[in-house]
């Protein structure tokens, strides 16, 4: 017996309304007055997007930084329940939140950025197996159903044993419950083929979103451009999955006033090391084997972005997590995954944003008000959404000092 | 412990990636459109056009766009800077330097080239553009969702997007007049060109024109036919005095555009077994490793 069997995951008994939320609402709303003015005028009257410049960071931040920075749902995952290490799966809930409401605002983003949004649902029914789009968008679609039923169990462990339906509607309780056991009792069984699809579609996913700006050609930055794009994508995808989950839960366990898991997240970080220098590797291999280093000797926007991306997002970190003193200090661990997540993010900007010089240009692309805001909102509103999950639901590991009969269905992730 | 820890999980990430690598190594051939092998083509002889913009009227009056007089494209201002073609216009003329006789500049009609292995409809995800038969590449309203993926992916940098419509914007390309064409019509800047710059016929017939007229006026022009083999050869082909880079033409490999990235794409989901294999392994990886945790 370990300590951690004493935490169960548990609704936090915290208020949801707090000064940060306060700010995050605001954030969120001048988010969302400007997305009016896209659904209502176009998407030309709040972006800076032009015929030369066709994806913003719309694409390079909410839709590709997004689905990498959800990609803790599915290396938690294959770590907790592939591998099926318990223990680690107090970190397995949290992961799993972030994705789904990470791959959920990933699929608006996208909804937002399309000229149609009402035409989201046409590449469902008109196919281009050609298109590596098309694959991303019937991956991530798949997977966002995926992540929504292995959150299920966590809402029937909910409300199993305490539904109390308003009203009249309160006859209806003991029908609910069963109804809920029944469900839950088909989930567990179940679950594990919806555990591995979750795997199979995100390598899928992650690794063709790097395919999509491979056509671009002479388009791109060659110290981007590489055939080995779906590669690179996937394995930075998997090497930031846990940095990212270590950054959440240090976050959250600071505003919700908990102690750090750190048992646990000195050892995410510790396994993040040789998954980051795979990364680098490949990375490095590539530039020497395309000869791109001859790039990096002239100073420019390109030369100078994937130099911080590259010593900053990853050799720092890298170095970061391969040492001891890092791994058992909160601050020095959630500054070496916060690197990381910031350099992963910051690839998917420079691949899709700044890697890309047209053909002709007319003027180069500066994100404008509306784009920033819009973006911010989404990621201001992401996190009240994650909030609210864990005040309501059973998604952070707490102490468990009342040991509750609900114990029992603690044992799944 | 955490050794122990680290040691499996490298092995099994290890595991994995030789996987994932034996994946894209089987990456297989983009396979080959059908291409009609009658599709028609349009020769552009930059050394003939005087540069009237008489096709951009034409144009633009065939495709409902706003034309205004013909008398308004007599301004030859518009060619202080570089035009691109938008959702406005189809087609645009740009006025280049001539090194051989400064008072005749070249002047080069810029619109879509219909590729015979176009980028846009390789990439776009509901397949609203195909290649036609008759050569051209043809965008379905229906369709389209607005992604503009073509936009990024066409080299020619054609395509342009209705960025000021909240409903309905169109991605707006030239269409080779297929709609005419069908009924029987020439394109409407063949049409209404007077200097007989552009020059319409199946593109076969037409390499063998372009090189023709190269043979019988060295002089007269560079030993390029522009888009006869570019990113895999297009309908739309270019003759011209100096060089194509100083033309502002993109210099462009003779492999068709999408063939990697169509590789990939094949090589990842050749007949969905990779996926399927992955899914097994990953079931098998789970099974063995169900008693682990327990110890």
């Amino acid at each position: 017996m370990t300590m951690d069997h004493f935490m169960t995951p548990a609704p936090v008994p915290r208020k949801f309304i707090t000064p940060g939320a306060i700010v995050l609402i605001l954030l969120g709303l001048n988010g969302l007055a400007f997305l009016a003015g896209r659904l209502f005028f176009g998407i030309g009257a709040v972006t800076n997007l032009t015929n030369q410049y066709p994806w913003g960071i719309w694409i390079g931040i909410d839709v590709a930084g997004g689905v990498a920075l959800a990609a803790g749902g599915f290396t938690t995952a294959a770590l907790g329940h592939l591998m099926n290490r318990e223990e680690y799966r107090a970190v397995v809930r949290p992961a799993l939140l972030t994705a789904m409401l990470g791959y959920t605002f990933v699929a608006l983003g996208v909804m937002i950025d399309i000229g149609r949004w009402y035409y989201i649902w046409h590449p469902l029914v008109f196919w281009n197996g050609t298109s590596a789009l098309f694959e991303v968008g019937i991956c991530v679609t798949i997977y966002v159903n995926v992540l929504y039923i292995e959150f299920l169990p966590i809402v029937t462990e909910r409300f199993i044993g305490r539904v109390d339906l308003p009203g009249v509607l309160s006859r209806f309780n003991a029908l609910a419950d069963r109804g809920l056991r029944a469900l839950d009792r088909g989930l567990s069984k179940t679950m594990f083929i919806f555990i591995i699809a979750g795997i199979v579609l995100s390598t899928l996913h992650q690794s063709s979103l790097g395919t999509l700006m491979v056509i671009a050609g002479p388009k791109m930055h060659p110290l981007w451009q590489t055939p080995i794009l779906p590669l690179l994508f996937l394995l930075s995808a998997i090497a930031v999955g846990f940095p990212m989950v270590i950054f959440e839960s240090l976050l959250a366990s600071r505003s919700f006033g908990l102690k750090p898991e750190m048992h646990l997240l000195s050892k995410l970080g510790g396994m993040t090391a040789p998954l980051l220098g795979i990364y680098l590797a490949f990375k490095i291999g590539d530039m020497f084997i395309r000869e791109t280093f001859v790039h990096l000797t002239v100073v420019n926007t390109a030369s100078v972005m994937f130099t911080l991306e590259v010593l900053l997002g990853v050799v720092v970190p890298l170095r970061m997590f391969l040492s001891r003193d890092v791994l058992k200090s909160p601050p020095l661990l959630f500054t070496a995954a916060t690197l990381t997540v910031l350099g992963v993010l910051m690839n998917r900007v420079n691949n899709f944003v700044v890697a890309y010089t047209p053909s002709y240009s007319l003027g180069s692309y500066i994100p404008s008000i509306g784009e920033v805001s819009v973006t911010v909102g989404f990621i201001c509103i992401l996190v009240l959404v994650y909030r609210a999950a864990v005040l309501i639901f059973p998604v952070i590991s707490l102490p468990d000092r009342t040991l509750s009969p609900r114990a029992r269905y603690t044992v799944r992730g | 412990m955490t050794q122990l820890d680290r040691r499996t999980f490298i092995k099994r990430a290890l595991a994995l990636g030789t996987g994932l690598a034996g994946v894209s190594s089987t990456a297989a051939a983009a396979p080959k459109q059908e291409l009609s092998p009658d599709r028609m083509g349009v020769l552009v002889d930059t050394t003939a056009c005087i540069g009237c913009r008489h096709c951009e009227w034409a144009c633009s009056t065939a495709h409902g766009l706003p034309a205004g007089d013909l008398e308004g494209y007599e301004d030859t201002s518009v060619f202080e800077s570089m035009r691109r073609p938008d959702e406005k216009a189809l087609t645009v003329v740009n006025r280049y330097d001539n090194p051989k006789n400064a008072n005749v500049p070249y002047t080069v009609k810029v619109q879509c080239m219909h590729c015979d292995h176009p980028a846009c409809v390789s990439v776009c995800i509901v397949g609203a553009f195909s290649k036609e038969e008759d050569g051209s590449v043809v965008w379905d309203n229906d369709k389209c969702i607005g992604c503009r993926y073509c936009m990024i992916a066409c080299p020619f940098q054609v395509p342009a997007f209705e960025y000021r419509k909240a409903l309905q914007p169109k991605i707006m390309k030239c269409d080779f007049c297929h709609e005419r064409r069908l009924e029987g019509g020439l394109p409407a800047c063949v049409e209404s060109c007077p200097a007989e710059a552009l020059t319409y016929g199946p593109r076969a017939e037409l390499v063998r024109v372009a090189k023709q007229r190269v043979d019988r006026a060295p002089e007269r022009y560079v030993r390029h036919v522009y888009g006869e083999y570019e990113v895999g050869g297009t309908s739309w082909m270019y003759l011209a005095g100096k060089d194509f880079t100083e033309l502002q033409f993109p210099k462009l490999g003779k492999s068709p555009a999408p063939g990697i990235s169509e590789s990939i794409q094949h090589g990842i989901f050749a007949y969905f077994v990779p996926p399927v294999a992955l899914y097994g392994l990953l079931g098998v990886l789970m099974w063995n490793s169900k008693d682990d945790g327990k110890q």
